[in-house]
């Protein structure tokens, strides 16, 4: 989601020093204080809250829309869970897809910044050019390269014939491990952009100074990079990596444009797999408890990102 | 710094390489929706099209039967209630979000910090934890298959980040401008409305457009909320290109053309606000 990549590491800062910068107004507005947060704690427990607990009282019974009096089971859907092969399969799945996709777009992430760092003709064209694949929808990436995998007449396979790589056209979606691969090159396309972005302005803020100091004390361009660009980026690249990874996590629109979980559920991620329980078998029960253990992971990302965000201020 | 011919060279090549690799795709999403059926199906590929075919977006917006002798879904409707839907919600989020930041950026209150770091606890979980309770509640509440349910549910996810990115921008106001409006008599309603939502401006600009942004791709609330025409938006539509027996292509691309101009042609008006936006969190300190 793209919200999460604007967050605001100062926050954590502003709170412990809430106490110091508003002191100033010694006396407690509540009333006023209440009013300004009024519509908005309606809507958060209305649609936050409310929900959260309503999905943990489901995730208790086996819950189906259609029965009056679904049955109590306590804890049996989270116990299915565990034991069910399905689920661990798709969390190794999932777990795949977000560690290639994230690491390629951290790598090719940063050897991007690096190349739009340079000083060239062009280059804020260039830097205008990386903005294009985070603003395309996911759903409209999905379609996209849908049909640049096509097995007849797919674009990938007219060029790479073209090029005489491949000697015949290939059915790149049709095989489970080519499936995941190729739906991980169509996420890597769009979502390096969102690394580079934010590697590039963390570059730009380092002093050109350094880099000349360390030229005429006889650093090699590649020392440089290894010396000074990469440990005082490494803020900002554990930040884009955490978001990163909090979103691949739960990846779900292009793998139901792409592949619905197929083929032989070679791409069943955690997301869809949970969402086929829910709604395709109806075991809402089943799909609460599944939703739990996702947020559960992907809380523990959370808490990482949040100590990072902390330990920098 | 002079660079070395040699060192020029690659610099040009992976810049070409870099520009390459972002637009084929662009470049393949427009030719494809602009070329006939008989020239997308050719082997080998028609790289440049011969005609330039504007078939395929009088049939998206007109309808009729599509290559499997399905009907061509209403197209129309689904991006008019895409526009309501992500321009509602984000006129909610900003107006309800703005107010609720304030208070927690400025004001004093019981519980404040607590009410606070609760509101980022929310934002961070993932969306689909409320995918079932919220089905189940729309259904209940008949709201499925109406945008003021989808309105409602994009904004619970919506709303925490909006609140958590307003709240730094009205913090970084100076106190002093607030202080001087309160002595000249003015409420707080007064001071929020008068002077600190015209200088959070920018801030504002830049959360609307993330907001705006997300709701216009949303995928998975829409999917299961909608299940007729009335309601489905724009990714809905798109993705039942892909569901029938045989995909028609040129259509599928027209779609994903039309419904991806929108957010394209905004981040390149306002590159500067996204990125800005994108990078506040992760390199300022």
């Amino acid at each position: 989601m793209k919200l999460c990549a604007a967050c605001c590491r100062n926050r954590y800062k502003k709170l412990v020093k809430r106490g110091i910068t508003l002191s100033a107004k010694t006396y407690r507005e509540n009333k006023t204080a209440y009013f300004f947060i009024l519509p908005a704690m309606l809507f958060i427990i209305g649609i936050i809250i409310f929900p959260l607990l309503y999905s943990v009282y489901i995730s208790f019974f086996d819950f189906n829309i259609f029965t009056k009096h679904p049955p109590f089971i306590g804890l049996k859907n989270y116990m299915d869970i565990f034991k069910s092969d399905y689920f661990w399969q798709s969390m190794g799945r999932t777990t795949y897809f977000t560690v290639i996709s994230v690491g390629l777009e951290l790598v090719l992430g940063f050897l991007v910044a690096l190349l739009l760092n340079q000083e060239f003709k062009g280059r804020s064209f260039a830097r205008t050019l990386l903005i294009l694949p985070w603003a395309l929808p996911t759903v409209v990436n999905g379609v996209l390269w849908t049909w640049i995998y096509d097995p007849n007449y797919g674009a990938l396979n007219a060029l790479l014939k073209s090029l005489g790589i491949i000697s015949q056209y290939k059915n790149w979606l049709g095989t489970a491990f080519n499936a995941m691969n190729a739906v991980i090159v169509a996420d890597v396309w769009k979502n390096t952009s969102f690394i580079a972005m934010v590697l590039l302005a963390a570059m730009q803020n380092i002093p050109k100074d350094y880099y000349e100091a360390a030229i005429i004390d006889g650093a090699s361009r590649l020392k440089n990079v290894f010396y000074i660009t990469l440990p005082l980026l490494r803020p900002a690249i554990l930040v884009a990596v955490v978001i990163r990874t909090m979103e691949a996590f739960k990846v779900f629109d292009i793998i139901y444009i792409m592949t619905k979980g197929g083929p032989a559920n070679g791409t069943q991620v955690i997301s869809y797999y949970t969402y086929i329980n829910s709604f395709q078998y109806s075991k809402y029960g089943y799909g609460a408890a599944l939703s739990y253990i996702v947020s559960l992971v992907i809380l523990i990302f959370a808490l990482v990102y949040i100590k990072i965000l902390y330990k920098k201020s | 710094m002079k660079r070395k011919p040699l060192d020029e060279f690659f610099l040009y090549f992976f810049a070409i390489l870099f520009a390459l690799i972002i637009l084929a795709p662009f470049y393949w999403l427009v030719v494809s929706a602009f070329s006939s059926k008989a020239e997308l199906l050719s082997v080998p590929v028609h790289w440049f099209p011969e005609k330039i075919y504007l078939g395929n977006i009088t049939k998206i917006f007109q309808g009729g039967l599509n290559i499997s002798g399905g009907e061509v879904p209403p197209f129309g409707t689904a991006v008019k209630n895409s526009i309501i839907v992500a321009g509602v919600t984000t006129l909610i989020c900003i107006t309800v979000g703005s107010l609720a930041a304030y208070a927690f950026g400025r004001m004093n209150f019981f519980l404040s910090n607590q009410l606070f770091i609760a509101i980022i606890a929310l934002r961070m979980l993932p969306e689909i934890v409320t995918v079932v309770p919220l089905y189940i509640i729309m259904k209940k509440l008949c709201l499925n298959n109406t945008l003021l349910g989808l309105i409602l549910v994009y904004t619970s996810f919506t709303l925490p980040f909006v609140i958590w990115m307003m709240e730094s921008y009205f913090e970084a106001i100076p106190v002093e401008l607030e202080d001087a409006a309160s002595i000249d008599g003015l409420s707080r309603l007064g001071i929020f409305f008068k002077i600190i939502m015209p200088l959070s401006l920018p801030g504002l600009i830049t959360t609307a457009i993330f907001t705006l942004l997300t709701a216009w791709d949303e995928f998975l609330f829409a999917l299961i909320m909608t299940s007729t025409y009335q309601a489905k938006t724009l990714t809905v539509a798109i993705s039942e290109f892909t569901t029938r027996h045989m995909i028609d292509y040129g259509l599928m691309m027209t779609g994903g053309l039309l419904s991806a101009l929108p957010p394209l042609l905004v981040a390149l008006a306002l590159q500067k606000y996204i990125v800005s936006g994108l990078t506040s969190g992760a390199i300022k300190g």
